[in-house]
């Protein structure tokens, strides 16, 4: 009940998420909030907001027009503006202030795409979940809407034509041959990647293996790219941010998913076996690696004595890395996932803890900790800590020591052992 | 690393960038309202800035997690995140209507887990309180009772009354002289109430409090509670920012001793004649016309030196440098500057007599505002001019990306002929100097490591 926190952060709310992941798409998102989300999005959880334009507004809603459910003066503001600026799509996130005066986003979204014929959505974030909420169900909305069906010859699972200098791409950066599967990367926001070159870390380990990709949610892909995404044979899913996007393409294009972050040489390559097996049909709709692919037992019983590794962020990304850092070191982890983990992809040994309250006994035991700078301050002193900043939780304050996990998981691995 | 995927595919003339000449503008609103951008300059202080100027308070925040993030990171941003905590509220809590529960227990949770029982506890509310009809009175009497050795006051969040009563800014400095107990006068000292900034030493009001023997008390330079709480034997309490007077209205009628607005101005009569009710206000003599002739002539050789530096430099203003941006574009205008643009959504009703006068004199002059969204695109002006224009304040350096700027808010404690002379001083130095504008102007708060004591 309390829901306090004394001295951490908090996570960037559902609204920031849904602004964040749909920020290079070319479309027109408006917040619809009297002000001060505009601010805190575009200070600390934008970092491209400086170089690179995107149509992200807010809505200035006043207490008259809160009161008296004046809906026509946010449709005419957005109608008037897109009329001048011509964005691909309109989005409306939504915020406290309409969560309590029951605004009807799906109906407001159809006025205004009935009135301009740009297609609308209405996304009913209320600021009091996650970032995470609100991208995947901003993602989600893309994939409803945008991806266009696949071209003859080019349906999901069939052997693709990749061009002569992709091919040759392929070829020059790695010694590994293009093994024919097309893949989405589903999730990718700076919010959890930050703009430190992960996204195309993940990139370059998917064409090192032989994968070629034909889209990134939505970090360094036009929504031209994102519409051809039914072309490819198996989705990524890189944070639970991608998860709602990875359900529809499921349903619309029966479209396999793989959840989890290529982090330490074990764990890459079981999902890049698992990639494939997916796109060849030879396992099911969707595999969460580091809770499907478990150890069973710990090689070295020392290590495994010892107090667990606790990791405090997103689901995917924590999973991944505690399943990492269990393959490479045999030490137990705890995942402390205070972010909506969606697909349920948690451990029985991991644990939900959205407040400051819930995670402070949940260290206790911790022999290391490893998790956003501002959670220093509630990690027992007798705990190791490995300071793993996040954009979501203290924006841009620690962007410099971000680790890039794809790459630099060895240096990481070295703090622990 | 930043891949960049969307090319300016909406990206607006110059002609589409939305401006109108200063002759055709209406006042106070030279602009319809509606969606607004955000620029990315960001000196400018917030409520949490501001309540920080307390020494040793503690603010705690209760509002939804969408709000909280922003308020949160600045407090760790200017390094004082042990002295801010939050309560988060939830969509059950709209709807089980246990609001006040929610606010006393978080709050009371959040003192008993403090390393060190603050003095003071700045409990800030928002919208969603506000819409519910939350009883703060019962809040407030209730944590009074729990933490008798606890100032507690009201502080708001609550952005959606900006555009009715006080603004969330007049609210906030207003606010920061509610924890002031009533103490017996002392009819030599004054305070100087609702800047941010400390207020320049060598600056025309300094110099008239300091040269009268008056004792200056300033929550800038407060060192610690006890130095804040002898604020309240001032007998005259004198306020510069405009946003201040409300604040200063009430703190004068709650604790006794007189509130002047002092006007910050470029006009050099009307600096006068603030100055003399300033001086009347606290019984001196005014400065006498030698003394103002001195000063004008200072200023006029200030500004002659610096057009002579400058010569034809196109100038732009926006509103975040001081209170008065088309005051100071008419002194500047009238001295010969090139001052082509000023950046401002709503006409400050002080700048009224500026921009009569620019309207009859200076027409062609542009006003652009600054949230409009076709601003967003607006950053390509200066691209496509292929020149260099010199800005003064933040936000006309962001939208006329130039390096050569005056990186100054809230007017940076100037008062009187010094904010004239002080500018120049500025403006020379912009344009002699480039500084990293993208850099700068993304810092929260520009000065705010005042607060950190």
């Amino acid at each position: 009940m309390k829901q306090t926190a004394r001295i951490i952060s908090t996570y960037s709310a559902d609204v920031m998420g849904v602004c964040s992941a749909l920020f290079e798409l070319g479309g027109m998102t408006v917040m619809h909030d009297a002000s001060g989300c505009n601010s805190t999005y575009t200070t600390h959880d934008e970092p491209r907001w400086f170089d690179m334009d995107s149509m992200v507004y807010i809505s200035g809603i006043s207490e008259i027009e809160a009161i008296m459910g004046d809906d026509e003066k946010l449709i005419s503001d957005i109608a008037d503006a897109a009329e001048v600026l011509k964005p691909a799509f309109i989005a409306i996130a939504g915020t406290p202030i309409p969560t309590m005066t029951g605004f009807d986003f799906e109906a407001v979204a159809s006025v205004i795409e009935q009135r301009t014929g740009i297609p609308s959505f209405g996304f009913p974030t209320t600021g009091m979940n996650t970032y995470i909420y609100g991208a995947s169900m901003a993602l989600a909305g893309i994939a409803e809407r945008f991806v266009d069906e696949p071209s003859k010859g080019e349906s999901a699972g069939s052997t693709l034509q990749m061009s002569s200098r992709k091919i040759m791409s392929v070829v020059e950066n790695c010694c590994m041959r293009p093994n024919g599967i097309k893949v989405n990367i589903l999730g990718l926001t700076p919010l959890d990647f930050s703009i430190i070159g992960q996204d195309e870390s993940i990139v370059q380990w998917l064409e090192n293996e032989g994968f070629e990709v034909v889209s990134r949610w939505a970090m360094g892909s036009s929504l031209d790219e994102i519409r051809r995404s039914a072309e490819a044979d198996v989705n990524l899913v890189v944070s639970a941010a991608g998860l709602g996007a990875a359900e529809v393409l499921w349903n619309r294009f029966g479209m396999p998913y793989a959840v989890g972050l290529p982090v330490g040489d074990d764990l890459k390559e079981i999902l890049a076996d698992t990639l494939k097996d997916l796109a060849e049909g030879r396992a099911e709709k969707s595999v969460t690696i580091c809770k499907d692919v478990t150890m069973d037992s710990f090689a070295d019983e020392e290590a495994a004595a010892k107090g667990p590794v606790v990791i405090i962020g997103e689901g995917v990304t924590s999973l991944a890395l505690a399943s990492a850092i269990e393959f490479e070191t045999g030490r137990n982890t705890k995942v402390l996932c205070a972010t909506e983990p969606l697909g349920a992809v948690l451990r029985d040994k991991d644990r939900l803890t959205p407040d400051e309250d819930d995670i402070i006994p949940e260290l206790e035991d911790a022999a290391c900790v490893i998790a956003d700078p501002m959670y220093k301050p509630i990690v027992p002193e007798g705990a190791t800590f490995i300071t793993l900043p996040s954009e979501a939780f203290s924006g841009r304050i620690y962007r410099e020591e971000i680790t890039n996990l794809i790459e630099d998981f060895d240096q990481l691995l070295n703090k622990i052992i | 690393m930043l891949k960049k995927v969307y090319e300016k595919q909406n990206k607006l003339s110059a002609d589409e960038i939305p401006h109108v000449r200063i002759a055709d503008a209406n006042f106070p609103a030279p602009f319809r309202s509606g969606l607004e951008y955000s620029s990315p300059a960001r000196g400018t202080w917030n409520i949490v800035h501001t309540g920080m100027l307390i020494p040793e308070a503690h603010e705690i925040f209760v509002c939804a997690a969408g709000c909280l993030r922003g308020v949160v990171l600045t407090a760790a941003e200017m390094g004082t995140q042990d002295r801010f905590s939050t309560v988060a509220v939830r969509e059950n809590n709209l709807l089980d209507g246990d609001m006040e529960e929610l606010v006393i227990e978080g709050v009371t949770d959040i003192i008993n887990k403090l390393p060190k029982r603050p003095p003071a506890v700045l409990v800030y509310t928002s919208c969603v309180h506000h819409f519910t009809g939350v009883d703060l009175d019962m809040i407030y009497a209730t944590l009074r009772s729990r933490f008798p050795d606890i100032d507690f006051t009201d502080c708001y969040m609550n952005p959606i009354m900006r555009k009715s009563g006080l603004t969330p800014d007049q609210l906030m400095r207003s606010r920061l002289y509610m924890l002031l107990h009533e103490r017996e006068k002392n009819p030599e000292a004054v305070a100087i109430i609702g800047n941010d900034l400390p207020t320049d030493e060598d600056s025309d009001l300094m110099r008239v409090l300091k040269g009268a023997g008056l004792k200056v008390h300033e929550i800038t330079s407060c060192k610690n509670y006890a130095e804040y709480q002898e604020m309240a034997e001032s007998s005259v309490y004198v306020s510069y920012n405009p946003d201040a007077a409300p604040g200063g209205d009430m703190l004068a009628e709650r604790l006794g001793g007189t509130h002047y607005a002092l006007k910050f101005s470029f006009d050099y009569d009307e600096i006068d004649g603030t100055f003399a009710g300033l001086a009347k206000a606290l019984g001196i003599a005014p400065r006498s016309s030698e003394e103002i002739a001195a000063l004008r002539a200072d200023c006029e050789r200030e500004l002659e030196e610096t057009k002579k530096l400058i010569g034809d430099t196109p100038v732009s203003i926006d509103y975040t440098y001081c209170p008065r941006p088309l005051g100071l574009a008419r002194l500047l205008l009238d001295h010969g500057f090139n001052v082509i643009r000023v950046y401002v959504d709503g006409i400050p009703g002080g700048d009224r007599a500026a921009f009569d006068h620019l309207q009859k004199e200076h027409p062609d002059l542009m006003i652009y505002p600054t949230v409009h969204p076709g601003m967003r695109f607006a950053r390509t002006v200066n691209e496509e001019e292929g020149g260099f224009v010199l800005a003064i304040g933040q936000k006309a350096a962001a939208f006329e990306n130039t390096d050569h700027f005056v990186n100054v808010v809230e007017g940076g404690g100037m008062t009187g002929y010094e904010a004239v002379t002080r500018t120049c001083a500025l403006i020379r130095d912009a344009y002699m100097n480039e500084k990293v504008m993208r850099e700068l102007v993304q810092v929260k708060g520009l000065g705010c490591e005042v607060c950190v004591r």
